[in-house]
């Protein structure tokens, strides 16, 4: 493999890794806050309890965020220099703003939250976590103005003599309208996630004790697991939503402003009016329109997504033929070495991964329909069945997501900054023009073996603690442990420590 | 004045900021087996000390650094670009390090049995010892230039980086670490541990000037410029303080000495890299601040966003150094509070 294919496994190996924690992290910092809120509030001691078991879920996804996070911030330096000099001008803005507007923001408060039970007066404890929620969707929208950026570059000039791109205006960057599409849509995406682990853990807590038919065990099932499934549930039922709406004005942008992307989306060929949404497609789909068969339809479900319109002249999809041949005229048809140049993404990645992300959000839709009638009027379920679901529903928020990454970034090929239709022309850059002149392949093969088997280590960790410790439940006694509530006699042992 | 050039000054902070207060958090961790003593559950529980006393401390500083990298990318994208490429080898270790040292930290409490504790010590020293020299390397390899083509792109090769002179700046960032390492726990633990670390700090003080004086006279007469000089006289002035302070007890001041012998090391690096950001070796090929930068807009927006935040982040930082000030003793060190590895094995699926 040459050095680009490596860079390209390297770079996705790795994001699609960093993104695995990310969401659960955006989720479920607000989650746990509303929960300590709610102890703070009502001095209900169920919410504290809850507060600590889920708090302690967090902390362990979250230690595996920032660790493969720092890998992200250096790694386009390392495997995509020339990118690096094509966008920094641009790109880097957003991505130091992160650094000093979010990053340090999370990363202290949660010393504060972790270690200052006994430490700090109980509101400004409770600040500390939500300093934490917001700061985590922060650094969401910071990245994603990067990369919403690649996706649609604007606010930006081209400089002829260094080649480069150059920042024109950054109220353009931070309000391009695919960033406002994906920020929900990715945070949205998040809080689904942590809304369909809440609910799925406390639901299988709830049946398990539930099941033992002992009235101490129903009445813990009752008083604690039995919210927390209602607010992981209407968490759930309200992400759900944003992620469909803000998914729908994604379709109608990328129709736009990246027409390749929604032709290999659908893998359409050839352009056509009233176009079909295929649910089903078989045959060779290696890039090649030829064995392309698509067997189970929607009736011009396709050319709404991307138009508004299920029929007529203005429901007209672009094929990938049709945008072949519109790109090959404007940006040429051969590299210098006289290659012909594929402006079409992989079809199979493109078009199965689209299908998947969205089809994975059935699992969380599953169980917030059986949590709602399962708890209905009160009532605490003994049905295995919720404890089943609750269990299968919580990964496929995680695989939707990367689902969706592995679209978004694939679907955006060859391109690694994609060309704005109507923008700039010079702004763009081939994904294989980006990749370092003076690495080797043999460095980048040699840092994916160490990540990959680094990472495969962490997650087999990462895994068996978070399942351990979801196993383990709500601790059994709480206390206040506020300076206000215990007093503050320093000679006292750490009410928490490493 | 030219906005490139403070561009220049705030990463040179940024780096200051990290090196400073990630200095001491890596000094903690090489120190892991160096300082604790007595029978294995006594050893364990100083452990435990060293790992609390910057336990809420560790991840904010480390910021420092991918902010610094950050902004790198934003002021300087022909920098950021040239140096990661260049210095890929080093850096994924550096990367490698401090994956395992943050997630050892994080996951050491989690699991309550000697075995585990073990292994996240040894991914503790590991993460801290690697990245401590390789810092030094990296640096002294700017401050001796480095081999570039005429398109600023670094074509020395790994081994190039592993000069002798690079080396003894690795050396040098060791020991500094170590010694702020071992001034810090002084400062933030009581008992025995406190008095162990006292006295390690005492020869560590020596090591120091001998090891850090040597490299920075070696700069000073093959690569640097004539007023870095002055810095090379605070720096010595700043180890002799800490030697002095130290053994008066004062551990205050010699942390506070410490840190500025290693802002001395900084301005030195930053001062002789001056006028540019990645030196050529022999002076061919240089890649200067100018030629690095990003445009005057760029610049400008950055300067806004770092003239506001970043005197907040200080300011809370700063407080949460204040909220946990008290010193650590092994009495404070509650019981392991982890699940047992039998536990956690049951449930493998
Ligand atoms: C939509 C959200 C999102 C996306 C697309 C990314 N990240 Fe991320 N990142 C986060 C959301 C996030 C987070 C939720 O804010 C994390 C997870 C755990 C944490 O501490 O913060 C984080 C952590 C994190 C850290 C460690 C921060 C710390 O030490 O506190 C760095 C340096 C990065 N990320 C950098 C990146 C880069 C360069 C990305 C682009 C390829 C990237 N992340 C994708
Ligand atoms: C903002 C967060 C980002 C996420 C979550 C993300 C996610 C992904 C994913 C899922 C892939 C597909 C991996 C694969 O299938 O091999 C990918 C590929 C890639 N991304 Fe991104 N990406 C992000 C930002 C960026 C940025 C900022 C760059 C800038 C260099 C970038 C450049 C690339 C490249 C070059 C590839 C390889 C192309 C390929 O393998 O097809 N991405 N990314
Ligand atoms: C209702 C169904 C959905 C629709 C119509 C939809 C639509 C889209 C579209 C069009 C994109 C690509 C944007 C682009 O490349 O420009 C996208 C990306 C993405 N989707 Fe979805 N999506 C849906 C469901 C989901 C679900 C259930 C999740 C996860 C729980 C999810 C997570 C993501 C992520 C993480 C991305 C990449 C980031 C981004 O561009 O925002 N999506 N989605």
């Amino acid at each position: 493999m040459e050095a680009l294919d490596l860079a390209r496994w390297q770079f996705g190996i790795t994001t699609v890794y960093h993104f695995i924690f990310v969401p659960l992290t955006i989720g479920l910092a607000p989650l746990v806050a509303i929960m300590q809120t709610a102890w703070v509030r009502t001095g209900n001691e169920r919410w504290l309890r809850l507060t600590k078991f889920f708090g302690k879920l967090f902390l362990i996804n979250f230690a595996l965020g920032v660790v493969t996070g720092i890998v992200q911030e250096f790694q386009f330096g390392m495997n995509w220099s020339e990118y690096s000099r094509f966008v920094g001008d641009v790109f880097g803005a957003p991505l130091a703003m992160e650094a000093l507007a979010a990053f340090f923001v999370e990363s202290v408060f949660l010393g504060v939250w972790i270690f200052g039970w006994d430490r700090v007066n109980k509101k400004v404890h409770l600040a500390c976590i939500w300093a934490v929620a917001v700061a985590v969707n922060l650094s969401a929208f910071f990245i994603l103005a990067a990369n919403s950026w690649m996706q649609h570059p604007v606010g930006a000039r081209y400089n002829p003599e260094t080649g480069r791109a150059e920042m024109e205006s950054i109220w353009a960057i931070l309000g391009n309208n695919t960033l406002w599409a994906a920020f929900p849509h990715a945070v949205a995406a998040a809080f689904l996630t942590a809304g369909t682990f809440v609910a799925g853990i406390a639901a299988w807590w709830m049946v398990r004790l539930a099941r033992t038919k002992q009235p101490e065990s129903v009445e813990l099932a009752r008083n604690v697991y039995r919210p927390a499934v209602i607010l992981g549930t209407v968490v759930m039922l309200v992400a759900g939503v944003g992620v469909a709406l803000s998914g729908d004005v994604q379709g109608k942008l990328m129709f736009e402003q990246q027409p390749g992307k929604m032709a290999s989306a659908e893998a359409l060929c050839d352009g056509e009016e009233a176009a079909n949404f295929s649910i089903l497609t078989i045959g060779d789909l290696s890039n090649s329109c030829e064995g392309v068969r698509h067997v189970l339809e929607v009736p011009g479900l396709a050319s709404y997504l991307g138009t508004g319109h299920f029929s007529g002249p203005e429901s007209f999809l672009p094929g990938v033929n049709d945008v072949q041949e519109q790109y090959s005229e404007k940006f040429g048809a051969t590299d210098e070495a006289g290659n012909a140049i594929s402006y079409t993404p992989n079809l199979a990645v493109t078009y199965w991964s689209f299908r998947l992300m969205i089809g994975f959000a059935a699992g969380s839709a599953l169980l917030a329909l059986a949590a709602l009638w399962f708890t209905r009027g009160g009532r605490v379920s003994d049905n295995k069945w919720l404890a089943r679901i609750g269990i299968i529903a919580i990964p496929t928020p995680f695989l939707a997501s990367s689902f969706g990454w592995i679209f978004t970034e694939m679907g955006r090929q060859p391109w690694v900054v994609a060309p704005n239709p109507t923008g700039i022309d010079q702004i763009r850059l081939l994904t294989m023009r980006g990749v370092s002149e003076v690495v080797s392949p043999g460095m980048v093969l040699t840092s994916m073996i160490v990540f990959t088997l680094v990472y495969g280590a962490l997650a087999v960790v990462w895994y068996r603690l978070m399942h351990r410790y979801a196993i383990e439940g709500v601790p059994m006694t709480v206390r206040d442990e506020s300076p206000e509530a215990a007093g503050d006699d320093s000679d006292r042992p750490l009410s928490f420590a490493y | 004045m030219d906005l490139a050039l403070v561009w220049f000054f705030i990463i040179a902070i940024l780096w200051t900021g990290y090196l400073v207060l990630e200095g001491f958090d890596f000094g903690v961790g090489m120190l892991m087996s160096l300082l604790p003593r007595g029978n294995a559950a006594h050893r364990e529980k100083e452990r435990r000390v060293l790992v609390n006393s910057i336990g809420p401390l560790w991840d904010g500083n480390e910021v420092w650094l991918i902010t610094a990298g950050g902004a790198t990318f934003a002021a300087f994208p022909e920098w950021y670009a040239t140096l990661f490429s260049g210095f890929y080898l080093p850096l994924l270790l550096i990367l490698v390090a401090l994956i395992v040292r943050g997630v050892a930290f994080e996951y050491r409490g989690k699991i309550a049995d000697a075995v585990w504790a073990r292994r996240c010590d040894v991914a503790i020293q590991v993460g801290s010892w690697v990245p401590a020299v390789l810092w030094g390397v990296a640096f002294a390899n700017l401050v001796r230039g480095v081999q570039l083509d005429e398109a600023h792109q670094y074509v020395g090769g790994f081994w190039a980086l592993l000069n002798p002179f690079a080396l003894l700046g690795g050396a040098t960032t060791l020991v500094l670490f170590l010694l702020h390492g071992a001034v810090f726990v002084a400062l933030k633990t009581d008992g025995e541990i406190r008095a162990r670390a006292r006295r390690f700090a005492g020869v560590l003080a020596v090591v120091a000037v001998v090891v850090a004086g040597g490299w920075a006279v070696w700069a000073q007469l093959a690569f640097s410029v004539t007023w870095t000089w002055a810095v090379v006289v605070v720096a010595a002035v700043g180890l002799v303080g800490v030697a002095l302070t130290n053994r008066a007890g004062r551990e205050g001041w010699a942390f506070g000495l410490s840190a500025v012998t290693i802002v001395a090391a900084v301005v030195l690096i930053f001062g002789s890299m001056y006028p540019d950001v990645m030196p050529g070796l022999d002076g061919g090929n240089s890649l200067t601040i100018a030629e690095a930068s990003s445009t005057p807009y760029t610049l400008t927006i950055m300067t806004w966003v770092a003239v506001f935040l970043t005197p907040l982040v200080i300011l809370y930082q700063g407080w949460t150094y204040w909220v946990f000030r008290r010193r650590l003793t092994v009495d404070h060190i509650p019981a392991p509070a982890g699940l047992t590895w039998k536990k956690i094995k049951e449930s493998a699926f």
